[in-house]
């Protein structure tokens, strides 16, 4: 039976009932026992296919034997009919009837063991295929436990915390906002990093005669310049002071 | 409890390092099963956390829960996440009890690194699963 199967059903229910039924019914306490138990019969099944599969062996070598000590006795039962000696030739038949008996039920033994030993391959490698399952059945379960118990402690702290009761989208807009405020800051400062940087540097040309402030300043001392020369010599007076 | 922390040892400067300096918090959460959250400066509201489970190391973002959903677009909204599920690198869509989650699975014993990739992954799945499904939410 599959596990997805299994976990679909459980989800029918309800997902709580789902969280439940694997958290409080222990679920895997049982999965753990049947792998355990699985694991123990499969040992125990090989253990028992080892000694079957020798018995096997054993059975084949005595048939083969009795086999062979029957072909024997009827090669001597021959030689006593070819030499007359009817009398000993019934003897021989009678030790060969009985070697032939006892083969007859060496055989049948044999192949009972042989099935035996199919049917006992046959389960061992059913038994492992179900331990496989059971191992799957029991990740399956555990994944599920662990994701429950620990949405179950989230859930506690969170609401005992009260460090997030707020809804999604709540959320969102404030990391948006957050974020919007952070983009924000940051245009600021560029802006003002632009504009700073910019008067900062009118000032060095302008403390190096360049720009317009400079120019301006060299216009109204070339007025005042003119203005001296309009006067000519009147101002001449004031010149030796100067001098 | 303590393997995953161990486990997490330096998780916050790589996360950090991917984040582009913002800042990163890791927090125990007590209970049964071993978890820990991950908060990230600017996205405090959609952590991430972290457990440790049998054979993974799992990674889930809560995203919304299904009294959130809008009635009226409740089939379209689930077959959008059908949809959208295959897409999502890294990410799956699910479900846990009522609550919506993007999820991600690591080898038990996945790397630092690795899972500090898978933070900032679900981190960014999460953040844009939000933005652009929040037409489905009331």
């Amino acid at each position: 039976m599959s596990v997805i199967r299994k976990m679909v059903t459980l989800l029918r229910g309800s997902a709580r009932e789902l969280g439940e039924s694997i958290v409080d019914a222990n679920a895997t306490t049982i999965y753990e026992q049947e792998i355990a138990d699985a694991r123990a019969s499969i040992r125990q099944a090989k253990d028992e296919l080892a000694s079957l599969m020798a018995k096997h062996l054993q059975a084949e070598r005595e048939s083969k034997r009795l086999q062979a000590e029957a072909a024997r006795c009827e090669a001597l039962a021959i030689e006593a009919l070819d030499k007359a000696q009817d009398a000993l030739a019934e003897e021989v038949a009678a030790q060969v009837l009985a070697l032939e008996t006892e083969l007859g039920e060496q055989q049948r033994a044999e192949a009972t063991l042989a099935a035996q030993v199919q049917r006992l391959k046959e389960l061992i490698r059913s038994a492992e295929l179900r331990l496989r399952e059971h191992e799957r059945e029991a990740e399956i379960a555990k994944t599920t436990e662990s994701v429950y118990r620990a949405t179950q402690s989230i859930s506690d702290n969170v609401v005992n915390g009260g460090a997030r009761l707020v809804s999604a989208r709540e959320s969102l807009e404030r990391i948006k906002r957050r974020h919007e405020d952070l983009a924000d800051r940051l245009q600021a400062a560029e802006q003002l990093e632009r504009e700073l940087g910019g008067s900062a540097l009118d000032n060095k040309l302008a403390e190096a005669g360049i720009g317009p402030e400079a120019e301006r300043r060299r216009a109204v001392m070339a007025r005042l310049r003119a203005k001296q020369a309009q006067a000519g010599p009147d101002g001449g007076a004031a010149k030796p002071a100067d001098a | 409890m303590n393997a995953l922390h161990e486990q997490l040892r330096g998780l916050e400067s790589h996360v950090e390092a991917a984040m582009a300096g913002a800042g990163v918090q890791l927090q125990p959460i007590p209970g049964a099963v071993p978890v820990v959250q991950v908060s990230i400066d600017g996205r405090q509201e959609l952590p991430i956390f972290l457990t440790s489970a049998e054979t993974q190391l799992l990674c889930l973002c809560y995203l919304w829960s299904d009294a959130e959903i809008r009635p009226d677009r409740r089939a379209e909204f689930m077959e959008t996440l059908l949809d959208l599920n295959p897409s999502v690198p890294l990410s799956a869509f699910g479900r846990v009890g009522d609550r919506f989650v993007l999820s991600g699975a690591l080898r038990r014993d996945a790397s630092v690194e690795e899972i500090a990739r898978e933070v900032v992954v679900l981190s960014d799945n999460a953040l844009d699963a939000l933005d652009a499904l929040s037409d489905y939410l009331l």
